[in-house]
């Protein structure tokens, strides 16, 4: 079995004026299926390992074989954060969590603005490529960020919410602005997508 | 007494200032686009400047030259110092009518390390193109003179391996996505006729 690019929940239009179009398309039909491609490569030699899924395969790193451990880890890594970005992304989204997540957040955090600020912090002060997340660890739950294509399941977090803030991601509508991005993400954000990884 | 001090601390002199390129900036077009350039020179290597000058201001390495903080500091700091100083190394290494090959000193060194010219700037594109995320691809000279090219994350630079840095591929995204998108390995063909081995001489000969 190798790695297919999958399809977006949502037009490459749809996240509008927040993300652009030509942003969307380049971002998935390229940058994600160049993870892919690069993926498939690097495990064709590894039929033993080619039936999990992209999120079992990186959540056990120690597993993979030593020549291709860079490889699984960047590019399978960049098949499970942007598999999972595009989900957490909606045209219908914004506002904030409700039920058990809207409580969670307010226990570790404090309030919803007070999580957002911690979130925003990572996201802007991530120097180089990476992603800014919301983690859940054990039951709490933890803002950090991680370098280039990392992702918390590699380290037994389990993602809720992420953000790519690699310059592909926001160069083309929001240049050098990164804070900008940041600021706009939170009106597509798919709070019931999110709600349903903290179950 | 307040009055006077905010007066004083308007009219301080940055320490750090960004340098003036000897071009303008769509000089390096179609390679570089002017809009790249403003971006790229006028914005982030801004940035890098300001958040250094910021960071330094009050402390002990107010005084140090830029090469020092480079070498004894991490983090925040650590990064604008060495961005700062990758940038400029970067941007004066660009040219709009470029030497197109090395001679002298620094040829047979080339020759001498990587077999031919051809083979050295095959291996910094290799490192350009491979290196994973943000980062510059080197070519640093050794206290002997040796050659070598390596990738380095983010801000990384060959002074801290306690090499001599002579040329620099910024692979950051932000040097080449608006004019090439995806597509970096076009972004590098592109800019090694920008490049100016008369400036790579200098700098190897000075080392």
């Amino acid at each position: 079995m190798t790695y297919t690019l999958p399809e977006l929940p949502y037009a490459y239009d749809a996240l509008e004026p927040y993300i652009d179009k030509e942003t969307m398309t380049i971002h998935h039909t390229k940058h994600h299926q160049t993870y892919i491609n690069n993926l498939n490569a690097a495990l064709e030699n590894y039929p033993e390992l080619q039936g999990e899924s992209v999120d079992e395969l990186i959540s056990n790193m120690n597993l993979i074989p030593e020549p291709i451990r860079t490889a699984v880890r960047n590019n399978g890594g960049g098949h499970s954060n942007h598999s999972f970005f595009w989900k957490i992304l909606s045209p219908n989204g914004g506002g904030q969590p409700s039920d058990k997540l809207a409580t969670a957040i307010n226990d570790s955090f404090g309030s919803f603005e007070n999580f957002q600020a911690e979130f925003n912090k990572a996201a802007t002060t991530r120097f180089g490529s990476g992603w800014a997340w919301l983690v859940n660890e054990n039951g709490k739950l933890t803002v950090y960020s991680t370098a280039n294509q990392d992702s918390p399941l590699m380290e037994g977090k389990t993602p809720l919410l992420g953000l790519d803030v690699w310059e592909h991601a926001y160069y083309l509508h929001y240049q050098n602005r990164r804070p900008d991005y940041i600021n706009a993400f939170w009106n597509i954000v798919n709070w019931n997508e999110v709600e349903k990884r903290f179950q | 007494m307040v009055k006077l001090l905010l007066i004083l601390n308007f009219i301080a002199m940055p320490i750090y200032e960004l340098p003036k390129l000897p071009y303008e900036l769509d000089a390096l077009e179609p390679q570089i686009s002017k809009e790249t350039m403003e971006y790229h020179y006028l914005k982030h290597h801004q940035a890098y400047v300001t958040n250094l000058n910021n960071l330094i201001e009050g402390t002990k390495y107010e005084k140090m030259p830029l090469e020092e903080i480079i070498k004894n500091s991490d983090g925040p700091l650590f990064n604008n110092a060495a961005q700062t100083w990758n940038h400029t190394n970067f941007f004066l290494a660009l040219s709009a009518n470029p030497k197109a090959r090395p001679d002298g000193e620094l040829a047979k060194a080339i020759e001498r390390d990587f077999g031919s010219f051809d083979k050295c700037k095959e291996e910094m594109t290799k490192a350009a193109q491979g290196l994973f995320g943000s980062g510059w691809a080197w070519l640093a000279a050794d206290s002997e003179g040796k050659l070598s090219v390596m990738p380095m994350s983010n801000g990384q630079n060959p002074m801290i391996k306690n090499l001599t840095p002579l040329l620099c591929i910024d692979v950051w995204e932000h040097a080449y996505y608006i004019d090439y998108r995806n597509r970096r390995p076009d972004y590098i063909t592109a800019l090694w006729d920008k490049i100016d081995w008369a400036v790579i001489e200098k700098r190897y000969s000075d080392r």
